[in-house]
């Protein structure tokens, strides 16, 4: 009998060992869900944050570095202090600050590092650097925060901040994770995959506590991260911040453009703020107090605010009714003040006259020769589509709709078409007499200030812009930017036609707008009121300079400061000076602005 | 003289020893892995670490291996009684002169050297039982011979427990398969295994009710089969009954267990429960394991067994440092060695002439067998976790050094095994 037993024990060692073997061969080779939770388990994926680019202005001065800030961490368990006020005064943290981020550390882990005292300047570091010594289990983390050396050009800089939920769901390549840092507006965030650069990714090995392994297969899966690409903006930082000296206590905006090319020079923001203040740690703090500001300080005004052109439109009226052959530079048209009020000047005027004198009944005559052509017998067909002839001209100088810069939030202002009127007061139910305030800039008329200083452009180009822009290159080299602000837009007018119109651009500076001349600089401007319903009319100036060979074109709108003559074309007017020239010999006219006493 | 010794030498069954030297350099290697730090890196012979001290140990099993085989052949037959109480003695006094270590007092000696009498005492019992059945009147259809063979496996098996130590008192469970060699009832065999079914199907299933409708399935199967007596019938019921009684008070037994046996149990059957607590060990011993995929990491090359994850990997969880840097490949290889032992070991028993070596024999295939099959079925999640060591494999002195003595003797025995049926006649 017990000649089969042997036999049967060899058989049972033989089925064990076949268990095993194949309980092993489904754990390991059939089921690859074990190697994804070692991997889970043992292998830390640590993100190595890019270094952001740095913006430059276009004199090569910089405007926006990294500056290092150093947060004290701390390793619970390796942490031993016997003098706790001495700790207290070297690292700067008051003892109850101290215990709360102590036991917040201990409750997260005792081996894993947490941060102890946070947002460490660097002159505080360097004070703290030889104390670190004493204490075990203490070690500084270096992040960066933007910095600012000029607290200049807030609104066209932009800020960072925290990524919120909505971009981070709009992050279909999953680049960000929670609580990255990303371009929130500005340059900062139209231009935030340029400036970002490329994680890095490490690898690296960590046991059961947490604790530092070294490296993943000595950092062969380890990718470095690439810096962001630096940006050369196109504002000339002196000139910028010339114009927010200008317009401090103001509320407006100043926007000046390098005709040539539709770079922006400046972009003035009134009132601003200082963007150091929404950089590290205050930012959420003191944004929210940004944000309640009645003054609105976040609003970036030339490319939100909207405004009537006012008188300023003249100038593209008179272009389009050479253009359509309705004028000519000999016109003359009464001033007729019994269509529209009109201030002093000589009667009649020819075209160059309505310029300068920025003849109201001039304007209300001849856009009545541009819409009723008499293409339908019908007066209200007629106007109907007069106007929206006329209307595709005028969206063809940038205006009625985003220009398309370099920023996000752009607004387009607005040029009425048929269809505004027939919303409000019926199809063929409105004619010229119900339109013609556009003819002088006014009524349902909305522009931005870059659009109008992008006209002055137009102006000073003779008929045709570049779209206006904030950078300049891309890592130094210019033909990296968008092919689009590259790209020469012509407006459909003639060049010859502003010949006369320069001329008379020219001229009108000595008749309105006499503070805006310069001794030595052709200045050739325009002044206009854009009405506010709610109080004081916009003191609005456009100009460019020098007239026969411009450098630069400029827009001013200073806010509830009357008739533009005064504030705004002064302002226009030094602005011009410090660009041209670099330094200004009117102080009287300088004074009289920084005074900023118009009314 | 020298025409002898190289006879002699002949006569060993190098298969064996050779086997038995893979294992135990494939486990000095794999204790090495267990316990290398990447960032700081030390020799394999380095002393501070402990492949370094392994390794020491490995020296002073040659020098064993030597003392046996040098040995008188005759010495453990003759010493087979007195052995057995010096180790029983030994297994007494330890709780009272030995040093604590989580909570068990298992190991007694001076200074660093420490030696563990309940490893020991295995080979002890294995000749004392191989002495008490060589007699030819020893037969185990008898029912007082049984209970004399199972008094002298009980006495370390109690004084273990008392450590205590249920881990290595289970082992001495494994002489039951020697005993079916030797000619104890099938059916005992056959009621054990329906008792383990019974209870792992009792703790697996919720409703018990299905548990005894089956029982008194296959009762009423086996009745329907076998010879129809009375006698026969009864028994069976009876068996019924009692397997009735005892699923419904496993429950409570298994809740009178201490908690951590209790819940070595219940992770048995729910491996996701609470893998951060109780299922700890189980699931990560298997994440390294699982991880190493069919050809493994590569040597030193794991990360679970590296950093701590598994825990007592250099002892009773050494396989995972095996199975996540050799892969499916290496375990199959170690199994393979250890089916191939185990085959050889139970030729070589029965080409025994005399009872004593056969018996002896048959007791290290037992032991060792049941050792491999429960330390790696508990590492891939087939069995509670229970401290054993794998043979020839885990670190420790006492573990390496009672294998390697427990299998040697029987070296030495089967190279005399003319000589041992000589002396029989």
């Amino acid at each position: 009998m017990n000649d089969q037993r042997p036999i049967i024990l060899s058989i049972v060692v033989v089925l064990v060992g076949l268990i095993i073997v194949i309980r092993l061969f489904s754990i390991q080779v059939m089921d690859d869900s074990f190697l994804k939770r070692a991997e889970r388990n043992a292998i830390q994926r640590v993100v190595d944050h890019p270094y952001r680019g740095l913006v430059y202005d276009r004199t090569g001065k910089i405007m926006v570095y990294n500056n290092p800030i150093f947060d004290l961490m701390v390793i619970p368990r390796e942490f031993n202090v016997k003098d706790t006020t001495r700790f207290c005064e070297i690292f700067q943290i008051s003892k109850e600050q101290l215990i709360e981020n102590y036991t917040a550390a201990r409750k997260y882990s005792s081996v894993k590092p947490s941060p102890l005292v946070k947002q460490i300047s660097t002159t505080d570091f360097a004070r703290i650097q030889d104390y670190l010594i004493d204490y075990p289990g203490l070690f500084v983390m270096t992040r960066s925060v933007r910095s600012y050396p000029q607290p200049s050009a807030a609104n066209a800089l932009g800020y960072i901040g925290e990524i919120s939920a909505t971009q981070l769901e709009r992050d279909t390549v999953r680049y960000y994770r929670q609580g990255d840092y990303v371009g929130l507006s500005g340059i900062e965030g139209f231009y935030e995959k340029t400036l970002r650069g490329v994680k890095g990714v490490k690898y690296k090995m960590v046991n059961v506590r947490g604790v530092d392994k070294g490296p993943f297969k000595s950092g062969e899966y380890d990718t470095a991260s690439v810096a962001g690409n630096n940006i050369t903006s196109t504002i000339d930082l002196a000139l910028q911040e010339y114009g927010e000296l200008l317009m401090a206590g103001k509320r407006g905006s100043v926007v000046a453009i390098e005709p040539k090319t539709g770079e922006i020079l400046a972009m003035i923001s009134a009132p601003t703020y200082d963007p150091n203040v929404l950089t590290g740690a205050k930012f959420g703090a003191n944004y929210m107090l940004l944000n309640r500001d009645e003054s609105k300080p976040l609003f970036n005004r030339p490319i939100m605010a909207m405004y009537p052109p006012g008188s300023i439109f003249k100038v593209v009226q008179s272009l389009i009714g050479l253009q359509m052959g309705v004028l000519t530079p000999n016109t003359t048209l009464s001033c007729n003040r019994s269509l529209v009020a009109c201030h002093n000047h000589p009667n009649p005027v020819n075209l160059f006259g309505a310029i300068k004198y920025s003849c109201n009944p001039y304007y209300h005559q001849a856009y009545r020769m541009m819409i009723n052509r008499e293409v339908s017998k019908n007066t209200f067909k007629d106007t109907e589509i007069g106007l929206n002839e006329w209307r595709e001209k005028v969206l063809k100088f940038g205006l009625g709709g985003p220009l398309g810069i370099d920023l996000y939030n752009e607004k387009g202002g607005d040029i009425p078409s048929s269809k505004l009127y027939d919303r409000v007061y019926g199809p063929n139910r409105w004619k010229y007499s119900t339109i013609y305030s556009l003819s002088i800039g006014q009524g349902e008329m909305l522009v931005t200030p870059l659009q109008m200083a992008n006209l002055a452009a137009v102006f000073a180009n003779k008929g045709y812009y570049y779209t206006p822009h904030l950078i300049k290159a891309i890592d130094g080299d210019p033909k990296k930017i968008d092919i689009k602000y590259r790209t020469k837009i012509d407006v459909g007018v003639d060049a010859h036609h502003f010949d006369m119109v320069q001329d008379a651009m020219a001229e009108a500076i000595y008749g309105t707008a006499a503070r805006a001349a310069i001794k030595d600089i052709a200045v050739a401007g325009k002044t206009g009121t854009a009405q506010n319903p709610q109080g004081e009319d916009h003191s609005v100036f456009v100009a460019f300079a020098p007239k026969e060979d411009p450098k630069i074109a400029i827009a001013v709108y200073v806010e509830n400061a009357g008739w533009g003559g005064r504030a705004a074309a002064s302002t226009a007017s030094l602005m011009i000076e410090k660009y041209i020239r670099g330094y200004i010999t009117r102080e009287a006219l300088e004074e009289y602005v920084l005074i900023g006493k118009f009314m | 003289m020298r025409n002898k010794d190289e006879l002699y030498l002949n006569k060993i069954d190098w298969l064996t020893v050779g086997i038995y030297v893979c294992l135990v350099i494939f486990g000095w290697f794999n204790i090495y892995a267990a316990v290398y730090d990447e960032q700081f890196p030390k020799s394999i012979f380095d002393l501070s670490i402990n492949s370094g001290q392994q390794l020491i140990r490995i020296g002073a099993a040659f020098i064993i291996i030597l003392l046996i085989m040098v040995a008188d052949y005759r010495v453990f037959d003759n010493l087979a009684w007195i052995l057995y109480i010096v180790f029983l003695v030994l297994l007494i006094i330890t709780p009272f002169i030995g040093k604590e270590v989580n909570g068990q007092i298992l190991s007694i000696g001076v200074g660093s050297f420490r030696i563990q009498p309940s490893e020991f005492a295995k080979f002890t019992t294995a000749l004392a039982l191989a002495k008490y059945m060589e007699r030819p009147s020893f037969d185990l259809s008898q029912i007082k011979h049984q209970f004399q063979a199972v008094i002298i496996i009980m006495i370390p098996v109690i004084l273990i427990m008392l450590q205590p130590d249920t881990g290595t008192a289970m082992v001495y469970f494994a002489f039951f398969i020697m005993l079916y060699r030797e000619g104890m009832p099938q059916y005992y065999y056959a009621l054990g295994l329906a008792l383990v079914a019974v209870s792992l199907l009792a703790l697996g299933i919720e409703n018990n009710l299905y548990l005894v409708i089956g029982v008194f399935a296959v009762i009423g199967l086996l009745i329907l089969m076998g010879k129809k007596r009375l006698g026969r019938i009864l028994t069976l019921l009876g068996i019924g009954v009692l397997a009735v009684v005892y699923i419904y008070s496993l429950d409570y037994v298994v809740s009178k267990l201490p908690e951590h046996q209790q819940n070595r149990i219940m992770v048995l059957f729910n491996p996701d429960l609470d893998p951060l607590g109780v299922g700890w060990n189980v699931t990560q011993s298997k994440i390294a394991i699982g991880s190493g995929g069919f050809w493994g990491k590569g040597y030193l090359e794991g990360t679970q067994t590296k950093f701590d994850f598994v825990p007592e990997q250099h002892t009773d969880f050494i396989f995972c440092t095996l199975g996540e840097e050799f892969g499916w490949v290496g375990s199959t290889v170690v199994i393979i060695l250890f089916c191939t032992l185990l085959i050889r070991l139970i030729y070589l028993a029965e080409r025994q002439k005399n009872r004593f070596s056969r018996i002896y024999g048959y007791c290290v295939v037992s032991i060792l067998l049941f050792h491999v099959m429960i330390n790696i079925s508990m590492t891939i999640g087939l069995f509670p976790v229970v401290g054993i060591p794998l043979p020839f494999f885990s670190y420790g002195g006492s573990s390496l050094w009672s294998f390697t003595i427990l299998l040697f003797i029987f070296i030495k025995l089967d190279s005399h095994r003319i000589q041992l049926l000589g002396r029989m006649n």
